[in-house]
């Protein structure tokens, strides 16, 4: 067991844990963070992505020794911004959502990809949300959606 | 922001699913339940000689099939599935006991623990014995065999799909005082409920089953959580603490049920280049138990020529078992596997025939008034021919036909015609079913609307809820849709067989009129709407004839593709779909069931391979279990074309299950046309291209 101290969703927190503890487990077990989500646990589906300093992880592969000092935002921290809003109206309003188990993830890789790219084409934007599985939508509405919020981000001079 | 669908509600559980509040079974809080592991054969067949346990640390117990209180089976429905294997096992993976205790990993590592020995027999994995037999004609298929021109005679073979919902199979049960109360992820909550009371001999009243959120299902959580449900129920009474599990992928793809795999075998009989004649026989493997397979092969048999009309038929199907994963339902129960099957048997026939493929299907097309497969009627409008229409222009179809015909290229193009049976199969909504709706206007105007639909993305709480406020001309914000919880609401069946609209959503907009005839601000009023079929419905469930279902949607997929013949990869270039789905309560949630379908049809065409060694799958993990990315997909485009259903809300038929069924066949098609070879068998992947490329027939 060590104490690792880390900062989520703008808040500073100390766990004593194993080293080797996953972040997922971490956030929804210790933090009670439940919209990050656990769908294979190889790192092959994308529902439990979370941003470690800006850049998109998936929380099952990354040991919690591996984010000391680092700045995470998961889904229920982002929820609360403005960005969370146009990404999440864009959703609603292609019909990104179905079951919704993805979604908390899929919302949190359009973001990291608008904080690299805020102008993404719908290569750009498929190639992004490849590690994204959803087996509700077909992505359809999801890629639409995130050019749809892409554009709105830019009607509204949003800073990603 | 641009409204895209300006007719359409937003969903009522969208806000709280895409900002990660909606509340799934592993997202609920029980700090003292104990953690529940299965312990599984290792064989796929054989006799239990002995089972060892390891010694159990206090407060963990282990539960199996001696601890079974009354029944040692799972009510699915035919029930030969035990609870717990009892003395043998039938195949590799089925379960033989539970450990439960408060440290997940020393649960783990005491399962590891258990010794079995066996005396293993030698297993079966061949379509060998049928345990489920079915026929039925029409016409005089001896007269079409002795007239004809020339008869034709090809196999099709459909292979395993795992559903891949995201959230994995997962369970949460407690006592409250005495009641077994239960949360799952589940898509039939009553069906959870009667497996409890059945395994259990315990009163109706004495077991609650109550909904969390869903992630995905697609008939992979309607039969396999009455299994899970009877087990930990079978434990729960004994130890008397809380319990849940929740499985890793691993062993959610391995030991959870599939779609069967099937084998269709037609031969024609042509006159005049007109089909008069069919025989068939279809073949399922159901696995190591039968379940519901004779009813995925009723569905099988009744889509066995499609959406044609043939004058005389001759069809068998059979039901096999072997030492494998039982097989049960998945997204078209049975008939995708014919619908592949026909879709491209009437495409090779035409060329056998010389004939156009496109007048020869049409030539037999169905038309409203004609007897189907089973000898009922097609009572309603068929609008077939501008749905093809339709969708043959949105493609610009004929001239990319003619030009993907050019020896140099490696496009191609593919149609598929379809229909869905919406309901339970025959006269199961009234003999097995009998589903009833209740709505109450509280005395503060609110209206409560209940029904045990379960909402695993198909958005039908929200177009339900819809129906009522509409139906009403009452405020959507007035109106609650209660979630499914079995103390509460009455059995409006399960979420399956494409039926919550046409049955459901039809029995609310019945309930809804009769609450406006009643309405009186400030009472209280309750409307209990029982089910009723159409007077024009018949059918025989013995001799499988008559009208096998209320009402049928009908589609039309095209799919484009590109081929790479240094790498055999087909890559798909465009979809365009076109459905008669009655008429669409929200266009939003039917073109986002559209999109799903697809998606999920294409990986069962080309993608999804699952390999079963010695009893095994070969596909362990998301990562060799491949399912679409947004990678491997185009945009699609669907439109909807209104045709009133009298018996359904506002005109509406079913949905969930149509924009699935036609999608192999169009895509095959297409592949047929880039490769130039014949294809026979699902998923047509790099493999099996290369195989038909380098020995294939043209």
């Amino acid at each position: 067991m060590a104490k690792i101290k880390f900062v989520v969703n703008n808040q500073p927190y100390e766990v004593d844990v194993d080293p080797s503890a996953r972040l997922l487990d971490v956030l929804r077990d210790e933090l009670h963070l439940i919209g990050v989500k656990e769908g294979c646990g190889e790192g092959s589906c994308g529902a439990c992505t979370v941003l470690v300093n800006g850049v998109s992880y998936s929380s099952c592969l990354t040991p919690i020794a591996n984010i000391i000092g680092k700045e995470i935002l998961t889904i229920d921290g982002f929820n609360k911004t403005e960005q969370y809003r146009i990404i999440a109206d864009a959703f609603a309003e292609l019909g990104g959502s179905q079951c919704g188990f993805c979604t908390p993830g899929m919302i949190m890789s359009t973001y990291a990809l608008f904080l690299e790219n805020p102008d993404p084409t719908e290569e750009e934007a498929r190639l992004s949300l490849s590690g994204n599985l959803c087996r509700c939508t077909g992505y359809n509405s999801i890629i639409k959606a995130v050019l749809e919020a892409a554009k709105e981000g830019r009607k509204r001079g949003i800073k990603w | 922001m641009k409204r895209y669908f300006p007719n359409s509600t937003v969903k009522i559980d969208n806000e709280e699913k895409m900002a990660g509040k909606a509340i799934f079974t592993d997202d609920i809080l029980c700090q003292d339940a104990l953690y529940v592991v299965f312990v599984r054969s290792t064989i796929s067949k054989g006799k239990i000689l002995r089972i060892e346990v390891p010694a159990l640390p206090d407060g963990y117990h282990y539960i199996d099939a001696k601890d079974i209180v009354k029944e040692n089976v799972v009510s699915i429905i035919f029930s030969d599935w035990p609870v717990f294997a009892d003395g043998v096992v039938n195949y590799y993976g089925e379960t033989i006991g539970l450990i439960a205790g408060p440290d997940k990993q020393t649960v783990l590592d005491l399962v590891r623990k258990v010794v079995i020995t066996y005396q293993e027999e030698t297993p079966n994995f061949e379509l060998k014995e049928s345990v489920f037999h079915k026929h039925f004609a029409k016409g005089d298929i001896a007269k079409a065999k002795q007239e004809a021109d020339f008869s034709y005679t090809e196999t099709f073979r459909t292979s395993l799909q795992e559903h891949l919902y995201l959230e994995t199979q997962a369970m949460l049960m407690w006592l409250d005082g005495d009641k077994v109360t239960v949360k799952a992820s589940m898509q039939c909550p009553y069906y959870v409920k009667k497996a409890i009371v059945r395994t259990l001999g315990c009163d109706p009243d004495n077991v609650r089953v109550i909904q969390p959120a869903v992630g995905g299902a697609f008939g992979g959580k309607e039969h396999y959580p009455s299994l899970l449900s009877a087990q930990l129920a079978t434990a729960l009474v004994k130890i008397k603490k809380p319990l849940r599990f929740v499985f890793d992928r691993t062993e959610d793809i391995a030991f959870t049920t599939k779609r069967h795999p099937s084998q269709t075998t037609y031969t024609a009989y042509v006159k005049n280049n007109k089909i008069t004649g069919i025989e068939a026989h279809v073949k399922l493997d159901g696995g190591a138990y039968i379940g519901c397979s004779g009813v995925v092969l009723a569905r099988a048999l009744i889509a066995v020529v499609d959406c044609y009309t043939i004058p005389s038929l001759e069809v068998n199907g059979d039901v096999y078992l072997t030492n494998t994963v039982p097989t049960a339902a998945f997204r078209g129960f049975g008939s995708p596997q014919t619908i592949f099957a026909f879709e491209m048997f009437i495409n090779h026939l035409a060329k056998a025939a010389k004939a156009d493929p496109l007048e020869f299907r049409f030539t037999h097309l169905a038309k409203k008034g004609d007897i189907t497969a089973v000898s009922g009627n097609f009572h309603d409008e068929i609008i077939m021919p501008q749905l093809i229409e339709k969708a043959m222009e949105m493609s610009d179809y004929k001239r990319k036909i003619k030009e993907y015909n050019k020896p140099n290229s490696n496009k191609g193009i593919g149609m598929s015609w379809f229909l869905h049976g919406c309901g339970f199969t025959g006269s199961g909504e009234s003999t097995i079913i009998n589903a009833h709706v209740k709505l109450v206007k509280e005395a503060d105007d609110t209206v409560h609307l209940y029904t045990s639909q379960v909402d695993f993305g198909q958005g039908n709480r929200t177009t339900l809820k819809k129906i009522v406020s509409d139906t009403l001309g009452y405020p959507e914000h007035l109106v609650f849709h209660e979630s499914p919880d079995t103390d509460h609401t009455l059995n409006t069946g399960p979420t399956a067989a494409s039926r919550t609209i046409i049955i459901v959503g039809y029995l609310c907009e019945k309930a809804a009129k009769h609450l406006k005839e009643q309405w009186v601000s400030g009472k209280r009023i309750e409307i209990i709407e029982p089910y009723v079929a159409p007077p024009y419905i018949h059918w025989d469930e013995e001799t499988m004839q008559g009208d096998a279902y209320p009402g049928y949607a009908w589609g039309v997929n095209i799919i484009e593709v590109s081929y790479d013949p240094l790498t055999y990869q087909v890559h798909v270039d465009g979809v365009w779909s076109t459905y008669d789905v009655g008429h669409a309560i929200d266009e939003r949630i039917v073109v986002g069931q559209s999109d799903g379908g697809i998606a999920q049809g294409i990986g069962y065409g080309m993608l999804e391979c699952m390999d079963i060694k010695d009893g095994k799958f070969y596909q362990k993990t998301i990562s060799d279990y491949t399912v679409p990315t947004s990678m491997d997909l185009p945009y699609m485009e669907t439109v909807l074309i209104d045709n009133h259903f009298a018996y359904g809300a506002s005109g509406a038929k079913g949905a969930g299950e149509l924009t699935f069924v036609g999608v192999a066949p169009a895509l095959c098609l297409a592949i047929e046309q880039a490769i130039k070879r014949k294809i026979n068998k699902i998923p047509a992947n790099p493999e099996y291209i290369m195989e038909l490329v380098e020995n294939g027939k043209d």
